[in-house]
């Protein structure tokens, strides 16, 4: 074990031990009831366990304070502004936390009688009912637990629905600017992966579409906006062409916090979406989860929608498992409800109206931040954008700064840094999305902040390039983690110590 | 509730920065036909008062487990939560922040992640756990997709325990619908409950891909793994342990010492509200040996550039945004905060804890078994050891399950609409949270 590195002028710890080396034998908390007698005869001995080595012994303070001083560790939302491109790291409201735990949402058993659950049956209901309104597509299962697992599942309604006509076909066209889970879940669901360029406007032409389309291609998934922040204009074009051969149009909706009451992918010929409900719909990012990736679609696919299907009976609602053109099962119980009860109320919170004043602000203020920084930085393509803007490292680079180093600079100035890196088409991209939760004095902080780092690229390089400078930890050796991965604490195995 | 901070001043200043006349002037290029459409025909938006009220409202048309007796299980199941862990997932820097790829602002989540997957191995017995995925039921599937990954094209069969929970059947049926080398077959269940050892050992050859074994199963069933261990490494075969009741490793031989393959199942149990069913997370644990092919997200070990530790997401070169369609799995998410309640949980239980709550459980659910049983007149349906929960079998369930309910009970999970096989059968759980008086109720009522 390492001795806990000192700042010498502070004299504070400032590295955090492990919870399994603070551990004392025999130190605990939690006190359980006397009873139950000798429960380890009840099971054969050979099915019985010793001791588990190795797990901490901690008091409940001391449990209390280690947790404390990690999350110390972090930038978040609500200490910091959190641009981050495509992932639209907007507010995630206290009102939705506190409705989260209320018992009759959070202590509800999902195989309890449809009866005894009526209430949260309801608000499942009302929710796809809102998504489909805000969306203008025909139906929503609420069931996927991700994005990504919206994707996969929307994939395979279109498999479904092509193979219940004759033949499910062999590709999906995916445009080199999206997320990397389009390519990933198409190979999952059994396609082939055709990419296409974006053009010179960073868009996709209808054109290039037809070149690549014939009657193989069970669908074309686009994001739009698109991942350059960019509103795919041709979109009803490229959705004429798809269809004229025959194939499905899907729409990854992870950018729809810039379509809020501007435009319904249900109008653009969208046969199948997907919303992150906790890009769009404010629940909160958790470090990475848990989120929702509800599927939307039109009416020719709702047979293929994943079991449960959530019907209405008179007054009743009622859970329906036998579906038999259905996908199927693609999670157990119904999605991630806890998730689902938090967007339900930020919708009811903002309402029609302030969904849109949503998607306008967040316009406004990805607008404001690329024209106050146009000058010192280039844009990757000079457009108007949507909800997000992308700039390049193109100017910076002459001194030898680069996008990696402009980005942990900013942590210096307190600031997250944007997406880099991505879309991959960008050399050196910086993808900013501010949201619409900001005002416009923080905007102008991070712009400061982002212009003084310009000025010190060209007078200061070795500055930025060795940043951060005041973060817990300076840069880590990434390369080592891969080569040598230690993926777990095991007595004396600290990489720090070798 | 408005959540966009702008005034009308604000909103002047930064069109004319911008050099547009109005907010409408920055959508222009979107197509008119689009725009003239896109009203969204929704209610306006509410008071937080009003928003709490509805809610409030329809959050009162449920059961919860607090004003009802519950001795509801299969995978899903009501546990102490120590209220420590609710105030940490709670802290809005762990619960605001994103996946830490910025590892020099995130060690908090990064650090608890690495801890995350060291408790899941001591858990577990296995070498490696990555960073959680979504749940159980996807991450049995994934197992099955890993198991692909590193067995040869000429191993296709996978053979699926009958126990094996129900709807983790369904989604493992539905992953792998696409893929058309691979064939699922159903391993029959015994009169213990378990999965029919004969059956499997007939039904393994050297086609077979992996088998995948409930532990607990669905019905409760402690099985033996050390014979269908045995069966499978003859064959060839990877065994795939998948457990919805990870509390039970608490008491509970591991997986890892059974020497299974990959370990994966439903992390609900430690420290995370049954919500209905979800969020909660899918852990997933393999042998150290099978790490390049393991999905999902992986934090590691390293130093920064002054030789402190620190710790980073890892092997990312699996992974769906750089390797895209050549990716192990299309997942980017691992339930983060969820995992980040298992291990503040599992930090408060502790050694001794863990296995304190599962002798509780056991007994309990013993002591409730043998009671319906003699008192009554409920039939046991399965002869194998049980955790906490157990099958039963009694004439005019319906009317056995109408008369609790009147009295706000459920004594349990009906089966027979995945299984017609147990017509008459119920599943009953009963953890820590159900006190004697409750199981008292339970006898009686039941009893008439």
């Amino acid at each position: 074990m390492s001795e806990p590195s000192q700042d010498r002028k502070s004299r504070r710890v400032t590295e955090p031990n492990l919870l399994f080396e603070s551990s004392s034998p025999g130190r605990n908390s939690i006190v359980w009831p006397a009873e139950a007698g000798d429960a380890a005869a009840l099971i054969p001995p050979a099915l019985l366990r010793d001791d588990i080595a190795g797990f901490p012994e901690l008091g409940e303070l001391e449990v209390l304070r280690h947790f404390t001083r990690l999350s110390q560790r972090n930038f978040a939302i609500e200490s910091q502004f959190y641009p981050l491109g495509s992932c639209t790291m907007k507010y995630n409201p206290k009102i939705n936390e506190v409705v989260a735990r209320f018992p009759g949402f959070a202590e509800i058993h999902p195989l309890a009688p449809p009866g005894m659950l009526q209430g949260a049956l309801a608000l499942l209901h009302g929710l796809e009912i809102m998504l489909a309104e805000i969306s203008g597509m025909e139906y929503v299962s609420l069931q996927p637990s991700a994005g990504a697992q919206g994707e996969l599942t929307g994939l395979m309604l279109i498999r479904a629905y092509l193979a219940d006509r004759g033949n499910p076909r062999r590709k999906i066209i995916v445009p080199d600017t999206a997320h990397g889970t389009n390519p990933a879940s198409s190979t999952l669901c059994g396609y082939e992966v055709i990419q296409i360029s974006s053009n010179d406007h960073g868009v996709i032409d209808a054109t290039a579409v037809a070149r690549v389309t014939d009657e193989e291609v069970a669908a074309i998934m686009i994001t739009n906006p698109n991942t350059l922040g960019l509103f795919e204009s041709n979109i009803e074009a490229i959705a004429e062409v798809v269809h004229g051969k025959g194939g499905l149009v899907y729409l990854d909706g992870a950018n729809l916090n810039a379509l809020m009451g501007i435009a319904k992918p249900g109008h653009m010929g969208v046969d199948v979406l997907h919303m992150n409900l906790h890009k769009t719909f404010s629940t909160p990012h958790g470090g990475g989860g848990p989120g929702a990736g509800p599927v939307a679609v039109n009416g020719q696919l709702r047979d293929y929608l994943p079991v449960p299907r959530l019907v209405k009976q008179g007054d009743r609602f009622e859970l329906l498992e036998d579906a038999p053109k259905s996908v199927g099962r693609v999670r157990s119980y119904f999605g991630n409800f806890g998730v689902l009860v938090r967007a339900y109320t930020y919708i009811l919170s903002l309402g029609g109206d302030g969904l849109e004043q949503a998607s306008r602000m967040a316009l406004l203020n990805a607008n404001y931040i690329r024209r106050r920084l146009e000058k010192s930085y280039q844009i990757a393509f000079d457009e108007p954008c949507m909800h997000e803007c992308i700039f390049t490292d193109r100017i910076q680079h002459k001194n030898g700064v680069s996008t990696l180093d402009i980005a942990k600079r900013l942590l210096d100035y307190g600031y997250h840094p944007p997406t880099i890196y991505f879309p991959l088409v960008v050399s050196g991209a910086l993808m900013i999305e501010p949201t619409e939760t900001e005002t416009p004095e923080t905007l102008d902080g991070f712009v400061d902040a982002m212009l003084a780092i310009a000025r010190e690229a060209k007078e200061e390089p070795e500055l930025v390039q060795q940043a951060p400078h005041s973060t817990p930890v300076r840069r880590l050796d990434e390369a080592r983690a891969a080569r040598k991965p230690v993926l777990r604490w095991e007595r004396g195995s600290s990489a720090a110590d070798s | 509730m408005r959540y966009t901070p702008h005034t009308p001043a604000d909103q002047e200043r930064m069109l004319k920065t911008i050099g547009v006349a109005s907010i409408d002037g920055l959508f222009e290029h979107v197509p008119k036909s689009l725009r003239e459409r896109a009203k969204i025909n929704l209610p306006d938006g509410l008071t937080e008062l009003a928003v709490r009220q509805q809610l409030a409202a329809l959050a009162s048309q449920n059961a919860t487990a607090g004003d009802w007796s519950l001795f509801l299980g299969g995978g899903v199941y009501r546990h102490f939560i120590p209220s420590a862990v609710d105030a940490m997932i709670s802290r809005s820097e762990f619960s605001t922040s994103y996946t830490p790829y910025q590892p020099e602002v995130s060690q908090g989540t990064l650090q608890a992640l690495f801890e995350y997957q060291t408790l899941i191995c001591q858990l577990t017995g296995m070498e490696v756990s990555n960073a959680a995925v979504y749940d159980g039921a996807s991450a049995a599937a994934e197992a099955v997709l890993m198991a692909r990954r590193i067995q040869p094209t000429g191993r296709r069969r996978v053979l699926v325990s009958r126990a094996l929970h129900p709807h983790y059947r369904a989604v493992i049926a539905t992953y792998v619908k696409n893929l058309i080398d691979v064939r699922l077959e159903e391993i029959p269940f015994d009169g213990t409950g378990g999965t029919d050892i004969a059956a499997l050992t007939e039904r393994l050859d050297d086609q077979s891909m992996c088998v995948l074994v409930g532990y607990p199963n669905f019905f409760g069933i402690v099985e033996d793994l050390a014979p269908i261990k045995s069966a499978c490494a003859r064959a060839g075969a990877q065994l795939i342990a998948v457990t919805s009741e990870p509390l039970a490793f608490g008491l509970l031989k591991p997986p890892g010492e059974f020497a299974v393959d990959i370990a994966v199942g439903e992390g609900q149990s430690l420290g995370v509200p049954m919500n209905l069913g979800g969020p909660a997370f899918g852990f997933f644990a393999c042998q150290k040996k099978f790490v390049r092919n393991i999905p999902g997200r992986l934090v590691g070990e390293t130093v920064d550039s002054d030789g402190r530790r620190g710790f980073v997401l890892t092997l990312a070169t699996r992974e769906q945004h750089i390797r895209r369609e050549k990716a192990t799995s299309n997942i980017c998410t691992s339930q983060t905060l969820c995992a980040l309640a298992a291990t503040v949980y599992l930090s408060l239980m502790g050694k001794s804890g863990m296995r304190r709550v599962a002798e509780v459980n056991v007994a309990r659910a013993h002591e409730a078994k043998a009671r319906l049983i003699e008192q009554a007149k409920l039939e046991p349906v399965f002869s194998g050891p049980f955790f906490n929960e157990f099958v039963l079998r009694g004439n005019d369930l319906n009317q056995v399950f109408t008369r609790s309910a009147k009295s706000k009970i459920v004594p349990g999970i009906r089966l027979e609409q995945w299984y017609p096989e147990l017509t008459d059968c119920f599943l009953s759980c009963v953890t820590e949270m159900n006190e004697r008086q409750e199981i008292d109720r339970l006898v009686r009522t039941i009893a008439g």
